[in-house]
């Protein structure tokens, strides 16, 4: 978590350089820089710059935190450049606005050359056509490409409904595939480790989970093997897909690929409500969405805080929920010498006791067992009130071990809260 | 009449003339090489002093030497592109995975006169401040590997290679690395991603352009085995004196593999653009001809990516005139000069220079069929396109060969292609759809011909099926 007081007094960046460019037909104008996946300051990608103008570019395997890999060429836009002089001055329109070379191919001067928006740098003057009819039709290709051999089994997908596939389908799809030929077949319900399943039919190629697995999580777990059509995603030999982040590979799996062993089949999506909560279960506190239908819990989800978390969280925290809905947890509350029955509704009367009880309490005749997973505010105020009574006050502490990403050796949230 | 020009080749097929270094430096080998390391640093005119290393590169940019590997890109202007200013080191790779189909040049320049290459190699290397260079060798040359580690061996024993050069303060030192049997693997960014031990992805450039972001993210210079050759005679005879080879922007010397249906397949060294597309197939000297009472059907000329062309077509070309002006004039396929201009300009391309000959005996269909299942098998399944679309068209091609074509299957195998090329990171998009566009579009005929002769057998024997409707074949699965 941050801590104000110890950040040193750095001197302000120096602003970054803004550059004009126009996103269909509309002028912005971008920073020349923004974060990579790392943060560190690149130059801005066409990409960003529409999401700066409010335009969406489909892609899959683009993800702001993962390195580009630039594979799945779904976010294909046409673009075009000022043209530049023999004295390499800009050339001129009869109006005065600078000509713009739309990009082609060399080779075939009457088709458009698209480039990926994820990684392709935009640069002033530059004009980018997310909606033109070639751009359409990029995205058209690329889609039905990985279509054909997709097995199209959605009513029987656990990410049916959250699925980068259906939607880009329905937004930028054609509703008919030319595909005569017999499907490439490849293995299904592969078990990739303890946590996760992997259905390589299923599977785009797009090689986040790869991705996110070797470079955030730092396990050399998985990989593509065979090449081309054939390609095929899995766990390197000898090696197990059990390392405490493989949960998320399932969240960043743009398909039904990747799915999670405790929440497959479990539930539609579409009928969870989301609330945004932290999780309790170590003093990280990753921000997160917790999925839940008629008062049960059914999955933790993490949710973007480039402070605690980024996009991630740890296989420990996501399935610590199950307490929530035991039947042996205390969710009443009572107490044989305040004289008040463990029962529904008792809040009020507990609370009465235990304040008259401490009306009538003498310093240092007080003790007080606080959880150091309640929040910090209510551990403000019980410190609070163990000083007016010079009270012992303790928690129990859960000491475990921490590791090199977010799980913290303090199984409390808020031990030192 | 044109004839052979054996620069690169001089000695290679000289009854007696060895692989081994003695036998190369009877020959006048490595003296290029002594040469280049006792440049001095020279004053020009306009007062600026220009390093040994910039001489070097002075020559071969004079010189118009284009690259060899495929694209005949300038070498001169590859080296001008070196990042020489990141402060890491600056790598030199000669890409020798010569896997284009119809392709069997490096590996004569390999196996029978490996000096050359290395000499080439470290004058290339001198030239561009490299200390550590790469051989990539295709895994089905383990014999060229042999050899090229031999000469390494040798070179090293008589200090061109090592510590210290011949005294001259330079190091270099030369590694052979096997490939393990991808044609992606020649793709320079696939194959700089395979020598760091990863799988061949080609690389997306941007960023990833390896002037700058190379082997181990350093610049480095993937150069094809024929042009680090050329470049030991470029140094030796000077820029100037190699450029006087060939014809203009198509200088030097080049060679050619010709193979297919003609008497004699092989390779031919010749000045680029001194012989035309028809000498090299039917002249005594090249080729030989087609086979007795056959003619000629189609022409792949730059190895299988390059589209091919039709017997009897003919193309505008530009030629520059007695005044200067460039005009377009018409010539037959078989005239066309072969260098890297004009048959860009007929609508393919030189490549690698390798020459396919197909007579009337061809079946269209089936030959394009063998290229589509090559494609898709080596495509590397990075990208999308690329990736669905050459096995798709490889399938749709062989459901044609085993009889269950449509009419309609010319037109959507010509929209499959086009929506593989240009979309793609690596040319093998290109590679892998020129072949299905070119093919249908200047052979549709026999494609259509094949999908309405399947149809109609078909739909005669409707009643006896389950149902009149079209069965797909069931394609390899490769
Ligand atoms: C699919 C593909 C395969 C290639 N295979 C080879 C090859 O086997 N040998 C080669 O020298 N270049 C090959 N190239 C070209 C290289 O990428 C690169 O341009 C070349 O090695 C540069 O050398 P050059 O400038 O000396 O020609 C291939 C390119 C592509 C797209
Ligand atoms: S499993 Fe999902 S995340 Fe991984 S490569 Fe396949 S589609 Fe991408
Ligand atoms: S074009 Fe084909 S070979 Fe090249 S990176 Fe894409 S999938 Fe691989
Ligand atoms: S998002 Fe996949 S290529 Fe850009």
């Amino acid at each position: 978590m941050s801590n104000g007081v110890l950040t040193e007094q750095k001197p302000a960046p120096p602003p970054i350089e803004k550059i004009k460019v126009k996103i269909d037909g509309k002028e912005i104008e971008v920073p020349k820089m923004m974060p990579d996946w790392q943060g560190k300051l690149q130059a801005t990608t066409m990409l960003q710059a529409c999401e700066l103008a409010g335009v969406e570019v489909p892609h899959y395997c683009y993800h702001p935190k993962l390195p580009v890999a630039g594979n799945c060429r779904m976010c294909l836009v046409e673009f075009g450049t000022p043209m530049m002089g023999p004295d390499r001055k800009p050339v001129l329109n009869p109006d005065g606005t600078p000509k713009i070379a739309r990009s082609v191919l060399p080779y075939e001067p009457t088709s458009a050359r698209g480039a990926i928006a994820c990684a392709s740098p935009i640069s002033p003057g530059m004009e980018i056509y997310p909606s033109s009819p070639a751009t359409k039709q990029m995205r058209e290709g690329v889609l039905e490409y990985l279509l054909i051999n997709h097995p199209l089994d959605c009513p029987i997908c656990d990410q049916a409904g959250e699925c980068k596939l259906q939607e880009y389908s329905v937004d930028y799809g054609k509703a008919s595939s030319r595909f005569a030929e017999e499907k490439v077949h490849k293995p299904k319900q592969v078990n990739l480790g303890p946590r996760v399943m992997l259905d390589d039919e299923r599977c785009i190629l797009c090689s986040r989970c790869i991705r996110f697995t070797k470079d955030i999580a730092k396990d050399d777990a998985l990989g593509f093997v065979e090449r081309g059509s054939h390609s095929t995603l899995t766990k390197f030999p000898g090696k197990n897909f059990d390392n405490n982040y493989t949960l998320n590979t399932v969240d960043i799996c743009p398909v039904g690929a990747l799915t999670s062993k405790d929440f497959r089949f479990q539930m539609r999506v579409w009928f969870l409500k989301e609330s945004k909560s932290i999780c309790t279960s170590c003093g990280t506190g990753c921000n997160i969405v917790m999925g839940s239908r008629e008062n049960k819990v059914y999955r933790y989800e993490p949710r973007e805080n480039d402070a605690v978390n980024s996009c991630w969280m740890c296989d420990h925290g996501r399935l610590n929920y199950k307490w929530i809905n035991r039947d042996d947890r205390l969710t009443k509350v009572g107490g044989s010498k305040l004289n008040v029955q463990y029962q529904d509704g008792a809040w009020s009367t507990a609370l009465r006791a235990v304040s008259d009880a401490l009306k009538n309490a003498a310093t240092g005749s007080v003790a007080i067992i606080a959880s150091a997973r309640q929040t910090n505010e209510e551990l403000y105020l019980l410190k609070k009130l163990g000083k007016k009574y010079d009270a012992l006050t303790d928690s129990v502490g859960r000491m475990d071990k921490g590791d090199h990403l977010l799980l913290n050796a303090d199984r409390n949230p808020n031990t030192t809260g | 009449m044109p004839q052979e020009y054996r620069l690169i080749l001089k000695h290679a097929d000289e009854p007696g003339y060895t692989p081994d270094i003695d036998c190369y430096m009877r020959n006048g080998g490595y003296e290029t090489l002594k040469k280049a390391l006792s440049f001095q640093t020279k004053d020009l005119p306009d007062g600026k002093k220009q390093t040994p290393q910039e001489q070097i590169r002075q020559e071969v940019t004079t010189s118009g030497l284009r690259g060899r590997g495929g694209a005949g890109f300038s070498c001169g202007l590859k080296w001008s592109l070196v990042d020489r200013k990141s402060g890491k080191p600056i790598y030199m790779i000669c890409n020798a995975d010569e896997s284009e189909p119809g392709t069997f040049k490096d590996r004569q320049i390999i196996h029978k006169d490996p000096h050359q290459l290395i000499e080439g190699m470290i004058v290339a290397c001198f030239g561009n401040d490299v200390h550590l260079a790469y051989i990539y060798i295709r895994g089905e040359m383990p014999e060229g590997a042999r050899i090229l580690n031999r000469a390494l061996a040798e070179a090293r024993a008589k200090n061109f290679l090592g510590k210290n050069i011949l005294g001259k303060g330079y190091d270099l030192e030369i590694h052979i690395h096997r490939g393990a049997g991808a044609y992606i693997c020649g793709e320079e960014t696939g194959l700089i991603e395979s020598l760091e031990g990863k799988r061949a992805y080609p690389r997306i450039k941007p960023p990833y352009f390896p002037a700058i972001l190379g082997l181990y993210m350093c610049p480095t210079i993937v150069n094809n085995v024929e042009t680090l050759a050329a470049v030991k005679h470029i140094v030796q005879m000077g820029g100037a004196e190699y450029a006087k080879l060939g014809t203009p922007n198509n200088t030097g010397t080049r060679i050619v593999s010709v193979s297919g249906h003609v008497k004699k397949p092989g390779y031919f060294e010749v000045e680029v653009g001194k012989a035309t597309l028809g000498e090299l197939i039917f002249d005594e000297k090249f080729g030989g001809g087609l086979r007795d009472g056959r003619k000629l059907k189609a022409i792949i000329p730059g190895g299988s990516s390059a589209k091919v062309f039709k017997a009897g077509e003919k193309f505008k070309v530009k030629r520059k005139g007695p005044d200067g002006q460039l005009t377009p004039v018409e010539v037959d396929l078989l005239d066309l000069p072969y260098d890297f201009d004009s048959l860009q300009q007929a609508g393919s391309m030189s490549g690698s220079g390798a020459i396919i000959v197909m007579d009337d005996s061809t079946d269209i269909v089936a030959a394009l069929a063998n290229l589509s299942e090559f494609y898709a098998h080596e495509s590397c399944g990075q990208c999308t396109p690329c990736r669905e679309g050459s096995l798709w068209m490889s399938k749709a091609l062989h459901r044609l060969t085993n009889g269950h074509g449509r009419k309609q299957d010319a037109d959507y195998l010509i929209r499959i292609a086009q929506g593989i090329q240009g979309r793609t990171i690596c040319a093998f998009g290109e590679a892998c759809s020129w072949p299905v566009l070119s093919f249908i579009n200047k052979f549709k005929d026999e494609f259509e011909a094949r999908g309405a002769r399947d149809e109609a057998k078909h739909s005669s024997s409707a009643g006896a099926g389950p149902s009149g409707e079209m069965r797909i074949a069931a394609s390899p699965q490769h």
